[in-house]
């Protein structure tokens, strides 16, 4: 396929259909709406089913259901509606099951704003539901990228039989950028889907049974550290990242998805100014790239961690760089997106003074 | 030897952990023996509640799915719309159905989604101990009503049928109970005609069936069965409220 104009949000819909996505079950928010709408359009046409639930609440519990029944399904939203989704991405989970969920970060607490933030990614990486789980996490910058990782969540999703969540924000869901899609191969080795619910008639009259209820405890310790171990393969193999221009920089900034863009163009200003900065962008954030991180201490100055949020990722990089290393945080919220001016100026700070 | 009776191959061979006297055993096996006699078993999802008929997949001899509280409508939508040829169902409690799950059972019966629903309504929350449920007669007291549920601030009984039968996509709705071998016979053929409906496409259908719970009632089992009689069915009148095929 020729490379399209498309927004955002847009191009995480078709790339869903192209990877197969065939069921989508979601509730309107902004601003995430291009999604549903795309999939309301086009998941007919290709013999798929789009649903508006009643709530998100239901359209988790009807991703569950899809997905027990073995389909590729999809539901997407943003920050308070994936609130409400947090019990049922427990429960898939805790089923093992995989599905592909959205969320295009608008800014919070409460019904806080429209605008785009990215202060959902302690919900995000941590969790965001009760008991012992991860949601593996990719945070697209690009639009290429976005499309290019909804496609890779299927996979991982297939692969682990884990929710895979694509964390964007509301810039990059409205932003207009050109695509590819190239024709979509699943990737090589993917399981079978020969526990999904389709009825004893086709298992050979074996039941199968999806089911996250593990009464004795020493069952479900058992349970936890099998999915555990599933997370401890993904932390080896799946963890993604991008360096950039961090050979000779004095100061490593941190961000993902939209600050990362800011970053980039901030990092062009400095240079320009012979400040030496780089950039390293967490491309997944959970597992987080933690081992990207000894070469970079070794050499770096000083991080600078720039989010759309009060400090969340700021928590892994304390992690990631354990002391050895200062730490800054530059962060706007509430929907405000920092300029690549105020980063610059928060650099030439650090280095002392103005072009240092 | 001739056989005088069968279990069904509805059910599987899991000794069942209901408390004795309690008719959700008596449930099961109408509806297992439903979709047994419909030819339909191997390719059943039942959709199972949280509530005391949380381990229903170990019992119906079916694929199944275990949903979070309340969310079994929309689970059931979700295996539905990927496979429609699968015959799904829900079997779910009153506290699961009438109050956590309300926003769910409504919408699925607004869509006409084509599911059959078991709702087991005894009037009380039997898993959690005993609390309250929307379902509660007025003046029956619970772990969380110990005077007795008093109509103001604490309401009354929510009749689930009748709220339902004003939806026009549903196809099939009645109430049934189990106290009496004649109404366990009328409860069978509702239970079976909503299957049946389903496996015709024709829609939503939901057979509300009252039950017992002698544990947390405080009642023996006989007096379970009597105390349905006399003080359910009077709150909850039997009957079919709605039948897309004019029957009533
Ligand atoms: C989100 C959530 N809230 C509360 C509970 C606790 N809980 C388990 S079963 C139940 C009520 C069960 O009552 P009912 O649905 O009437 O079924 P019964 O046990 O009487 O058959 C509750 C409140 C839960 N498991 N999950
Ligand atoms: S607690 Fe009540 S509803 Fe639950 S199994 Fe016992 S008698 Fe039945």
């Amino acid at each position: 396929m020729a490379r399209k104009l498309m927004k955002g949000n847009e191009a995480i819909a078709a790339a869903a259909i192209n990877a197969g996505c065939r069921h989508f079950f979601g509730y309107p928010i902004t601003p995430q709406n291009e999604i549903p709408e795309y999939m309301s359009r086009e998941l007919p046409k290709v013999g798929g089913v789009y649903l508006q639930a009643e709530s998100e609440v239901a359209a988790i519990n009807m991703v569950y259901g899809a997905a027990g029944a073995g389909a590729r399904v999809l539901t997407s939203s943003s920050s308070p509606g994936i609130s409400l989704m947090q019990e049922g991405i427990s429960y898939i989970a805790g089923a093992e099951l995989p599905c592909v969920l959205v969320n295009i970060m608008r800014a919070g607490p409460g019904l806080g704003g429209v605008q785009p933030a990215q202060a959902d990614y302690f919900q995000a990486t941590r969790g965001g539901g009760h008991g012992d789980y991860h949601v593996v996490v990719l945070a697209p910058a690009n639009l290429q990228e976005a499309a290019d990782l909804t496609q890779l969540a299927f996979d991982l999703a297939d692969k682990y039989r884990n929710p895979v969540m694509v964390l964007a924000d509301g810039m990059i869901g409205q932003l207009m950028e050109p695509v590819e899609l190239s024709p979509y191969h699943p990737a090589a080795g993917l399981p079978p889907k020969d526990w999904a619910t389709t009825g004893t008639a086709q298992s050979g009259g074996r039941r199968r049974i999806i089911n996250s209820l593990y009464l004795y405890p020493d069952q479900l310790e058992q349970h936890i550290r099998a999915i555990f171990a599933k997370y401890a393969e993904i932390e080896r193999t799946e963890v993604r990242y991008e360096l950039h221009q961090c050979d000779d920089a004095e100061v490593v900034i941190v961000a993902y998805g939209t600050t990362s863009r800011i970053a980039r163009s901030a990092i062009e200003k400095c240079r320009r100014l012979g400040l030496r900065v780089g950039l390293l962008r967490p491309i997944t954030l959970y597992p987080f790239p933690f081992a990207a991180f000894p070469p970079v201490i070794e050499r770096a100055k000083m991080f600078l961690v720039v989010e759309m949020s009060m400090g969340q990722m700021l928590d892994d990089v304390k992690i990631a760089v354990a002391g050895r290393k200062p730490i800054s945080f530059y962060g706007r919220t509430g929907g405000i997106v920092p300029t690549p001016e105020e980063v610059v100026k928060q650099v030439q700070a650090l280095l002392g003074g103005p072009g240092a | 030897m001739k056989t005088v009776y069968e279990k069904s191959p509805g059910l599987t061979d899991v000794p069942m952990h209901y408390c004795p006297g309690c008719t959700h055993g008596i449930i099961h096996k109408l509806v297992a023996e439903s979709l047994a006699e419909l030819g339909v078993l191997g390719r059943t999802v039942a959709v199972a509640p949280v509530g005391c008929a949380v381990f229903a997949y170990d019992y119906f001899n079916c694929d199944a799915q275990e949903a979070a509280h309340g969310r079994a409508p929309a689970v059931a939508t979700g295996i539905k719309r990927v496979h429609p040829d699968n015959i799904v169902f829900t079997y779910q409690g009153d506290g699961d159905l009438a109050s956590i799950g309300m926003a769910e059972i409504v919408h699925a019966a607004m869509r006409g989604e084509n599911i059959t629903v078991v709702f087991v309504n005894n009037a009380i929350y039997g898993m959690t101990g005993g609390q309250m449920a929307p379902t509660t007669l007025v003046g029956q007291p619970t772990t969380t009503s110990p005077l007795g549920r008093n109509r103001l601030g604490q309401g009354a009984p929510l009749r689930i049928c009748e709220m339902l039968a004003t939806i026009d996509a549903t196809a099939y709705i009645a109430r049934v109970s189990v106290h009496s071998i004649p109404r366990l016979n009328v409860a069978k053929r509702a239970i079976k005609k909503a299957f049946q409906l389903q496996v015709e496409n024709k829609g939503f259908s939901l057979v509300e069936v009252l039950s017992t719970c002698p544990t947390n009632w405080g009642l023996s089992p006989v007096d379970s069965l009597r105390w349905v009689e006399q003080n359910m069915i009077p709150a909850y009148p039997l009957g079919v409220y709605k039948d897309i095929e004019g029957g009533t």
